[in-house]
């Protein structure tokens, strides 16, 4: 095996209350993707911001090349070669790829000959496979080319162990595949590429190693050969996990749900649907796949009677419902989970008793005319919390202290309980661990046997095709594929997403035998 | 690097001991910087707070008077804790207090041949309207077009005293008032009735009563949970179906309403007709106490009359020959130490060695 570059030893830190890291080792080789799987809170991101110099440890070594290092800033660890691309990304919008790359060097762009130095960066480009425009301005860019920026800026200032922070939750899974090529390239030149991820068919695609951590502790490493979705998932969670969900296909009832034509216009008053169409039946989940900011949030705004529908109309049981008031959308029937869990679906100050009654509170069961009935209250947030198996350790604590995994199954119990004849969900497991996300995703599909319409609205692929009966494409504001679940394939999918309108015709004429 | 360090670690829940305990330290703090400045201009601090304690709690007379000033402390400091819940900042308790003043003369000096029973709740309800309908005005443009409130009950409040300040130089100045800037005096009938040998008046009661009423209100009622969801977040609010425009109109009234009440209470209760001055400043010292009080009904019942008492102790530390601000002074020095305390309810401090060990402290 290669030389090591980077060692940790004993590394421990401590938050007020949590342990985040207990004595945890780690070996970076040169030449390796290795990656750091984990739920969350298992403590890998405050691993990494060691490493990256952003958090000293309470205890514990860092040995670079075989020399003990004490980084006081991330420009230490710069210093030693070990650079770290942020989930959110650190660049200056409106300056160039090239003032970006330079910002905070000492030679900057006016000091070195411009000429030189972009001719240095577009040649390290080169070597990697991450050519970009180091003219364009950074608000210009993919989310896609910004991230390699932000990889190229490392590697300009001599990372040679490069650490990726869930370096694919924004991308594409073409944009995806794009970056891993980029990885094995650096990775085969020498440097040591360090993942931090909690998706497993990833590390199964890249991953020399795996260094798996719960509860701040170093579980297992898995060697390349030993790498296997069920091993890793028992690592992670503890137990095993069921992958695939024993599902009942929909037996198609009426139609629930119909958007004809919808316009509507997003905060900046810029079109976000056009002319969007949609249906979807009783006892269906319609998953919408797109990458977030096509309209997605728009269209869940729309439907719950948040945001004006400009043209078109929303049928509900053939009733119009465009412009209702949410109240009357409420009174309907339509449950509505959003993504924004903490602020909007839940009010942070508040005590689980009075979030749980949030939609429901005028309805004769809680209140009267004038007061509230704190018995029925306690006695429905009781009910459901045991039922949905809520973790709080009091009703009368603000819920702003929950994990999000326990925020999001409070918030599912409050909307599922008005028994919804049409549940718009968004994005309902991003953030939270696998334990968490299969608690959310057999809820979802325990509703659906209820004869509920499900429009699921996420960015996770795997989330779609495990839950959904059809899965339709949102590009742009509109609809722009909708296949049942069988039909679906996942290339196709992830190619309309990036707006490739005719990928499906092109598909067709390529490979006429295509399924 | 062996030099020790102090920094701020926030705690998992705030805790109950500094919640009680920092408004008593806070007070304490304010008197000892109070001191330091008194012995620098030449006065014996002790001395003068002796005075200030004797003459406003410490005697019969002195707790009467200290009463009389909780009163419309109370009541405006009431009225813009409904509005605080909400998060409207409305800080223009003391011109709604001059309205509902101007409201509730209105009534005595145009009838002023009405008997008491349909003297004090006319001039109650006029008083409340009035104030309720100038704490209105900012709530229209706020609800529709988002217009800072903050800025707009701020600025009304100068119009209403100089509104009010028209009416008693001008049209409704007492013809037999040897051209002073003062109403004719209200008849008995507007009198609200004197209690217990003192001046402390029928007021008191309606402070009482709204401090119970809201307390129920908040806790208890359904509109008090909606105001308390739009509170904490509009967003939350609209997605569970409230009106948030038609709350902020309401919320907004009922907020002028009450400091208008305390208007109706001044000029009934103490100074029996409208006069120029009316108030020195209570809708000011309202938002200090509301916020001490953690906007709590219950509570603010109790700061008034702690800042009742600073008041009254510094005007008699004046006869003494101690500037009157002193009393303003202390009452701004409480505020500093209970925002600055607060830290210490949701952080503590931590001595950090640089090997890594921790000395709490």
């Amino acid at each position: 095996m290669n030389q090591v570059i980077v060692q940790l030893q004993g590394i421990v830190k401590k938050f007020p209350g949590v342990l985040a890291n207990d004595h945890v080792d780690l070996d970076i080789y040169a030449g390796e993707i290795h990656a750091i799987l984990g739920e969350n809170g298992s403590g890998k991101s405050t691993l990494m911001s060691v490493l990256a110099g952003l958090y000293k440890p309470d205890e514990g070594k860092i040995l670079v090349n075989g020399v003990e290092k004490k980084f006081r800033s991330p420009r230490d660890a710069i210093d030693s070669g070990i650079g770290m691309v942020h989930q959110h990304f650190k660049l200056v919008e409106p300056f160039t790829v090239a003032e970006n790359i330079t910002l905070g060097e000492k030679q900057t762009i006016f000091g070195l000959s411009g000429k030189k130095l972009k001719a240095s960066i577009n040649e390290l480009g080169k070597k990697y496979g991450l050519e970009i425009n180091l003219n364009a301005k950074v608000w210009q860019l993919s989310v896609g080319e910004k991230q390699r920026v932000e990889i190229v800026r490392m590697l300009y200032r001599g990372s040679q162990v490069l650490i990726l922070d869930e370096p694919t939750a924004v991308l594409t899974p073409q944009e995806a595949a794009e970056l891993f090529r980029n990885l094995h390239r650096m990775a085969s030149a020498g440097c040591a590429v360090v993942l931090i991820t909690h998706k497993l068919n990833e590390v199964k695609a890249v991953a020399d190693r795996v260094t798996v951590l719960r509860q701040g502790k170093l579980v297992g490493v898995l060697q390349k050969d030993q790498i296997n979705p069920k091993e890793m998932v028992r690592l992670m969670v503890g137990r095993p996990v069921t992958m695939q969900y024993d599902r009942e296909l929909a037996v198609a009832g009426e139609v629930l749900l119909e958007l004809d034509k919808v316009n509507a216009f997003n905060d900046m008053g810029l079109p976000c649907l056009r002319d969007l169409s949609l249906t979807v039946r009783e006892g269906e989940i319609l998953g919408l796949a797109g990458v977030s900011g096509n309209g997605q949030r728009e269209l869940a705004e729309v439907i719950a009677g948040l945001r004006r529908v400009e043209s078109g109309k929303i049928l509900l049981n053939d009733r119009n419902i465009s412009n209702l008031s949410p109240c009357e959308i409420i009174d309907l029937g339509v449950a509505y989970v959003p993504e924004d869990r903490l602020g909007m679906g839940l009010v942070p100050e508040l005590n689980a008793m009075e979030n749980l009654i949030l939609k429901s509170y005028r309805q004769p069961e809680f209140s009267g005319r004038w007061f509230l009935k704190p018995q029925a209250i306690k006695q429905n947030a009781e009910a459901l919390i045991s039922q949905y198996q809520v973790n709080v350790t009091s009703l009368t604590q603000p819920v702003k202290v929950l994990s999000g995994g326990n925020l999001q199954k409070l918030l599912l119990a409050r909307e599922i309980s008005s028994s919804p004849k049409l549940m718009v969900v968004i994005y309902p497991a991003r953030g939270l661990d696998i334990g968490a996300t299969e608690a959310v995703h057999k809820l979802l599909l325990k509703l659906k046997i209820r004869k509920t319409a499900i429009l699921l609205i996420s960015e996770d692929l795997d989330e779609l095709f495990r839950l959904a009966d059809r899965i339709g494409v949102v590009y742009s504001g509109q609809l722009t594929g909708d296949f049942p679940v069988e039909q679906a394939d996942l290339e196709e999918v992830g190619l309309l997403m990036t707006g490739a309108h005719s990928a499906r015709e092109r598909v067709n004429d390529n490979e006429p035998a295509h399924t | 690097m062996n030099r020790p360090t102090l920094k701020l670690e926030k705690r998992l829940a705030p805790s109950p001991v500094m919640v009680f305990i920092i408004p008593l330290i806070s007070v304490l703090l304010a008197l000892l910087l109070g001191g330091i400045f008194l012995s620098l201009t030449g006065q014996n601090p002790l001395a003068v707070y002796a005075i200030m304690f004797t003459d406003s709690l410490g005697s019969k007379y002195g707790f009467t008077e200290t009463i009389v000033k909780a009163i419309p402390l109370s009541l405006t400091a009431l009225g813009v804790a409904v509005a605080f819940k909400m998060k409207l900042w409305n800080i223009g308790a003391e011109g709604q207090l001059y309205m509902g003043a101007m409201g509730a003369s209105w009534l005595p000096l145009t009838y002023p041949a009405l008997p008491v029973y349909l003297m004090i709740p006319g001039m109650v309800v006029l008083g409340m309207i009035a104030g309720g309908l100038w704490a209105f005005l900012t709530a229209i443009p706020r609800a529709i077009w988002k217009v800072n409130e903050i800025i707009t009950t701020l600025m009304l409040n100068y119009v209403a005293i100089l509104w009010v300040d028209f009416l008693v130089f001008g049209p409704w100045r007492d013809p037999l008032g040897s051209n002073f800037p003062i109403t004719a005096p209200f008849p008995e009938a507007a009198r609200l009735p004197e209690m217990f040998n003192s001046r402390i008046h029928a007021g008191l009661f309606f402070a009482l009563a709204l401090a119970v009423i809201l307390t129920i209100v908040f806790k208890y009622s359904r509109w008090g949970y909606s105001i308390n969801v739009i509170g904490s977040s509009e967003r939350a609010a609209s997605y569970a179906g409230m009106n948030i425009k038609r709350n902020i109109l309401w919320v907004m009234f009922l907020s002028g309403a009450i400091s208008g009440l305390a208007g109706m209470a001044e000029v009934s209760g103490i100074i029996g007709r409208l006069q120029h001055g009316i108030s020195p400043g209570y809708g000011y010292t309202a938002i200090i106490v509301a916020w001490l009080s953690k906007l709590n009904p219950l509570a603010i019942l109790i700061v008034s009359v702690l800042f009742g008492a600073l008041q009254v102790g510094g005007y008699a530390a004046q006869v003494e020959g101690v500037p009157a601000a002193v009393a303003t002074m202390l009452q701004g020095m409480i505020l500093f130490f209970v925002l600055g305390g607060e830290v210490l309810t949701n952080y503590r401090v931590v001595l950090v060695r640089q090997k890594g060990e921790e000395l709490r402290k």
